[in-house]
């Protein structure tokens, strides 16, 4: 019963810490853009949260730069369970225009696994808000 | 009083790049202030190396999202320069048109971060949402609101038409009223007066020595502005003035760019409205011959550098970047001397770094060996509080 309720408030309303790994700063302004009033992220329960172990999903962007993946890992393991990672924008699904550079490892999911990814260079705010929506649907189908 | 060192960085949750402050305090008073950086470092200048000239437009535009368009348009004019081609004067203006639409949405962007930092939340979503208005401008003719892929070598990829001047001139109506309402805010409203006059004082003398740009620079009264220094792409021949301020402080440089948006709407006013006929591009080989050239534009931030060698091939042999963060950060460690712990941020903002903010501060006590983390939003909940308590003094 307890279970269920904790299940339910979390899909009814996600915080979010977000992490750059050292995107272009394409993908951070389009986020802080879906949390203002035009798309307005808070009307769905989405949260940005300040520290990982506040949140409930880690949004990733950027290719992982080399000084900041330990940091990353640092961050994934400080988020308590359940935790889900949205690598999102190309370059934190792939690594993208970033390939081949020496300082880039080339995706969130080379260092920490990734539950959604987030394609697009940068994706929209509303691909924000579509891909935590699927996330959460399928945390909440699952068991 | 015991000296106390404070890491500021190098990760912050929101807006911006990781970028690292070691700030030594004595009580309340910043007393030293030292700066690492590379927290984001990619390797992009030898990445440059490997791609073809036309590949790199593309990340060029992705070294900063923010200020995207002026990386292109350097880097595009490197280029040209080198080929001896000149774009047709629409592409041009075009071209300048879309510089100016990046000024006017990076302003706002710093106007809302700086009202966010001052604890002034209204000001962000405010500009935040005029800001948008612009972004639809650059979906509206780009396609993209951030990176815009509208460069190329010898022009731009796509032409206006006159239902998007229409629509350009109904926005920049729009700007030009509500840019007006934020110059009376940013004047008069007692928030941001007790928090940035006085703030963050960089002198003339110190200005130059410590070589600043952009608005830091002329909100230090120096008049000095590449656009009109040494014009570029269309500058030469569009109306508009230097701003600069006398008063030195945090608030001479919200003054400087809240001004320079209404010279921003001036010259794109200006622009559709004397829109040249013609082409948009020229045709240029893919091989660029060797030499070397160096291009200056004035980002929002400042003046932007690159420095291109090539060597006949398809790729160049060298591309150096000198973005404006770069220059600004070290008078930010000047300007951070003598002031207080709780207008670090404000300081810091002020600039508008490109990367760079803070997340965890550690405050260590030398004396007492006590360790402190503190994150960015705690630092500024604590600035906010301690200019609260501050009235009752
Ligand atoms: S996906 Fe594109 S816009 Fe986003 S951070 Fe990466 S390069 Fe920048």
């Amino acid at each position: 019963m307890f279970e269920k309720m904790v299940k339910l408030s979390r899909v009814k309303s996600p915080w979010v810490c977000h992490f750059n790994s050292g995107s272009c700063n394409g993908c951070d302004i389009e986020i802080i853009a879906a949390l203002m009033p035009r798309f307005d992220a808070e009307r769905f329960g989405v949260l940005l949260k300040g520290s990982p172990r506040h949140a409930d999903v880690l949004l990733c962007t950027g290719p992982v730069t080399g000084q900041m993946k330990e940091r990353l890992i640092k961050i994934y393991e400080q988020m308590p369970e359940p935790k889900f990672v949205v690598a999102f924008g190309e370059c934190a699904c792939t690594g993208a225009v970033y390939t081949g550079a020496y300082n880039v490892e080339g995706g969130i999911d080379k260092v920490i696994p990734v539950n959604a990814y987030v394609p697009g260079c940068p994706p929209k705010p509303e691909a924000i808000l579509d891909g935590v929506v699927k996330l959460l649907t399928a945390f909440k189908e699952s068991e | 009083m015991a000296r106390v060192t404070i890491p500021i960085g190098p990760q912050h949750p929101a807006l911006k790049e990781p970028e690292r402050f070691m700030v030594t305090v004595e009580g309340e008073t910043i007393v030293d202030a030292d700066v690492r950086i590379g927290h984001i470092h990619r390797g992009l200048e030898k990445l440059f190396e490997q791609r073809t000239y036309l590949q790199n437009i593309h990340i060029t535009e992705r070294i900063c999202g923010i200020c995207s368009f002026t990386h292109s348009t350097n880097f595009c004019q490197a280029t040209e320069y080198i080929l001896g081609v000149e774009p047709p004067r629409r592409g041009l203006y075009l071209r300048t048109l879309m510089n100016e639409f990046e000024r006017i949405h990076s302003h706002l962007l710093w106007l809302g971060v700086a009202g966010h930092e001052m604890g002034f939340d209204t000001l962000l979503m405010w500009s935040w949402d005029d800001r948008e208005r612009i972004l639809d401008l650059f979906e509206d003719i780009t396609g993209n609101r951030v990176t815009h892929a509208f460069n190329t070598i010898g022009g731009v990829r796509r032409d206006i038409t006159d239902a998007q001047i229409q629509r350009i001139l109904h926005t920049m109506d729009i700007m030009e009223e509500r840019t007006k309402a934020y110059i009376q805010v940013g004047l008069n409203e007692q928030t941001i007066l007790k928090r940035t006059q006085g703030v963050g004082i960089l002198t003339t003398a110190d200005a130059k020595r410590l070589c600043a740009v952009g608005p830091r620079l002329r909100a230090s009264n120096v008049k000095y502005d590449v656009r009109k220094n040494d014009p570029y792409a269309a500058y030469g021949e569009l109306p508009f003035e230097v701003i600069t301020s006398d008063t030195l402080d945090v608030h001479g440089q919200l003054v400087v760019r809240a001004l320079e948006l209404l010279e921003c709407v001036k010259m794109c006013r200006y622009m559709v409205q004397n829109l040249p006929a013609g082409e948009i591009r020229v045709k240029v080989p893919r091989k660029v011959p060797p030499g070397e050239a160096i291009s200056r534009t004035e980002a929002p931030r400042g003046e932007d550098i690159h420095y291109l060698r090539s060597n006949g091939t398809d790729k160049p042999e060298r591309l150096k970047v000198r973005a404006p963060t770069l220059a600004n950060i070290l008078n930010v460690a000047h300007t951070l001397k003598g002031a207080n712990i709780a207008d670090i941020p404000l300081i810091v903002a002020g600039i508008d770094p490109c990367m760079g903010c803070m997340d965890r501060v550690l405050i260590l006590d030398r004396d007492k060996e006590s360790c402190k983390v503190m994150s960015a939003e705690q630092l500024r909940e604590y600035s906010i509080e301690w200019y609260r308590k501050e009235a009752y003094r």
